[in-house]
């Protein structure tokens, strides 16, 4: 286990400088620099714009700049932002509570429901409920998540008035950030009704971060329940005695959880990648909002550090996938 | 009374006029004996046992004109009181020990959830039983095994683990479907030899499916031969072996390699056909080497001295012993043919 921990870190070293490598590159790769757009469109002072330039070591040749960068990177410092001044870490800790905020409620979303309709549907193979899980669920897999959330906001928040159209919580309260967690701020506060009213903030977000997650986790339980099913062990189980329900839950989902704890680490890059346009939408204060703000401003510090950051997030969930895999599948435990 | 009483036991696949795949089976056996199955791959045995334990699902249908066993009407009891019978008063052996034990959870976890279901044994005590257990089915280093997962043993430890949880609830009958055929050939004399100790120690009933002859000729007192979804011949050993009065039984033993003789081993031509590709007549009637114009009719299961035989033709008889054989009563329309 120590060695297949030993090795997995060590292919994590090409990676890394893959990502820096990239954001470096696609940045510059779009028109336009940072000062240009900090001067506005109408009029940039050549000669001004070139002093700007050399203040923030932009003349440099590119190669120059990365090998700066990596430099950088090599001592810890994360770098400033050109916008704001100040350090992309703590904007990227400071923002960063509210989309795993977002990213937990989704994911909740999915798995329980994504569970449940799968393990229901192919208990019910062939049924109504199977053909109509399976049909929403391709639906829900194939939307684009803008046109989705615009429809629900349209629907839930403009129509019926049942939840708030953006942002994480209503002016009227103030709340203290002590974790960053809306949710958990609002109830160490004294506020009343602030917690409910963070709870409605989160909902329609969560649901639309959460689709296709959902859609995925739906369809992949349903057939890994089935294949399961057909199992020796489960026939074993019944020959036992044992109810239907413990049949079921103890012998085919445990079994049946070891594919879809995979799927479940492979959807936490979906939905750092569904923040960004989630958050857009619904105005959520999160990385991803911040991201798309800073590749508008071309604040190519905050973009390329930024990204990186959520890459190794990305990296570490997946790293932590892997033991749990091993942890629920004894079989992998005992591998040397 | 016997203990397991089951007649004219039907099971069919696919709606209530498909085909059967058991058909008319009369089965019974008395506490404390032994009953052999034989039979080719495909001759109903298996779904027989699963029809005994309640394990056959839609769209199967199993239908009897009498389910008894143990004084419980098993056409009748359904879910928790079902369920408070099998892996209990009624508990099964499968075939192939590396799949029948769940790979998420330990030895002695898969022991005594049987242990906590039917006797309501927790804790201590359940661990303390199912060691006791594990010894029971003489496996070295009980101990250590109660924590071991399924993947770490080999075909035979699962099959004694197998065993152990079936023996579990103390049944009074344990059915065994071809507990050995998927063992290597040094293990399945000390498994079938495990088995028959634990059915003689414990008093228990034992049904053994099989197809091998050699381990019926040392272990069973009745035989039960089954051929495409019927019984075809019933009888004892020896006199069964001795004389099979069934076409097909004789085909079975002439089958058995015999040390010393470098013949080639005679072969019955053909499959056992498919339920949808039943003759209406006899149906070994188109692999059976005495097959006759009457055999286009289907004969019933006759008894005689010896037993019982499904045949116009009985091989092996003594003078005036033959059973005249009537053609089977059949409710088919017009001698509906199942094909394609």
């Amino acid at each position: 286990m120590l060695s297949f921990i030993a090795r997995r870190l060590a292919l994590l070293i090409p990676t890394f400088f893959g990502i820096t490598l990239l954001t470096f590159a696609l940045i510059r790769l779009i028109p336009g620099d940072p000062v240009e757009v900090m001067m506005g469109e109408r009029r940039v002072d050549p000669e001004l714009h070139a002093q700007a330039m050399e203040r923030l070591g932009l003349n440099k040749p590119l190669y120059q700049q990365y090998f700066d960068y990596i430099g950088q990177l090599a001592s810890g410092n994360l770098g400033e932002s050109l916008r704001t001044r100040t350090s992309v870490w703590n904007e990227f800790t400071t923002l960063f509570p509210a989309t795993l905020e977002l990213a937990f409620g989704a994911l909740i979303f999915a798995g329980t429901f994504g569970l449940l309709a799968g393990m229901i549907a192919a208990l019910k193979r062939g049924s109504l409920f199977d053909h109509g899980v399976m049909g929403i669920s391709l639906t829900g897999y194939s939307m684009p998540i803008f046109w989705w959330g615009l429809i629900l906001i349209m629907l839930f928040s403009v129509n019926l008035g049942w939840t708030p159209v953006s942002g994480r919580l209503d002016l009227l309260y103030d709340v203290p950030p002590v974790t960053g967690f809306m949710l958990i701020d609002t109830l160490l506060s004294e506020e009343e009704g602030a917690f409910l009213d963070a709870l409605r903030h989160l909902i329609l977000p969560a649901i639309v971060l959460g689709t296709i997650p959902l859609a995925v986790i739906a369809r992949m339980t349903r057939s890994a329940m089935l294949e399961v099913l057909r199992e020796d062990y489960v026939r074993t189980a019944r020959a036992k005695g044992l109810s239907p329900t413990r049949v079921v839950v103890v012998h085919a989902l445990r079994n049946a959880l070891i594919p879809v704890i995979t799927v479940f680490g492979l959807q936490v890059g979906t939905l750092l990648a569904g923040a960004v346009l989630t958050e857009t939408i619904f105005a959520w204060p999160g990385i991803g909002k911040w991201l798309i703000e800073s590749i508008g401003a071309r604040d190519y510090p905050v973009v390329q550090n930024g990204i990186l950051l959520v890459a190794c997030l990305v990296i570490l969930v997946n790293f932590t996938v892997d033991i749990l895999y091993g942890l629920i599948n004894p079989r992998i435990r005992h591998q040397r | 009374m016997s203990l397991l009483d089951i007649h004219n036991l039907n099971v069919r696949f696919g709606g209530r006029d498909a085909p059967p795949v058991v058909e008319g089976l009369d089965l019974s056996i008395d506490a404390g004996e032994v009953l052999a199955i034989v039979g080719e791959s495909g001759s109903g045995k298996s779904v027989t046992m699963m029809a005994l334990m309640g394990l056959i699902d839609h769209p199967g249908i199993v239908t009897a004109d009498q389910m008894q066993f143990l004084g419980h009407d098993l056409l009748t009891i359904r879910g928790r009181k079902r369920r408070q019978l099998i892996g209990k008063d009624m508990a099964m052996v499968f075939q192939d020990p590396m799949t029948a034990l769940n790979p998420a959870y330990t030895v002695g976890y898969q022991i005594e959830e049987v242990l906590r279901q039917h006797l309501n044994l927790k804790g201590s005590a359940a661990r303390k039983r199912a060691l006791e257990l594990l010894e029971r089915v003489e496996i070295p280093a009980a101990e250590s095994r109660l924590d071991a997962y399924p993947h770490q043993l080999s075909g035979g430890m699962s099959q004694r683990v197998a065993i152990a949880m079936a023996i579990a609830g103390e049944p009074r009958l344990l059915i065994a479907d071809e507990p050995t055929t998927a063992l290597d050939v040094t293990i399945q004399a000390q498994i079938m030899d495990l088995l028959l100790a634990l059915q003689r120690d414990q008093g228990m009933a034992l049904i053994l499916i099989t197809h091998d002859l050699a381990v019926v000729a040392e272990t069973a007192r009745d035989v039960c031969v089954m051929y495409a979804g019927q019984a075809v011949e019933k009888g004892h050993i020896p006199t069964l072996f001795d004389a099979p009065a069934h076409p097909y039984t004789e085909a079975l033993l002439a089958a058995i390699p015999e040390q010393g003789q470098g013949e080639r081993l005679a072969t019955l031509p053909g499959i056992v056909p498919g339920r949808y590709d039943r003759p209406t007549g006899c149906l070994l009637a188109p692999r059976c080497p005495y097959v006759q114009n009457r055999c286009q009719k289907r004969p019933a299961l006759e008894p005689y001295d010896r037993g019982a035989v499904r045949c116009f033709f009985p091989r092996n008889m003594a003078p005036g012993e033959a059973p005249s054989v009537s053609a089977e009563h059949r409710l088919e329309v017009g001698g509906h043919h199942y094909a394609h």
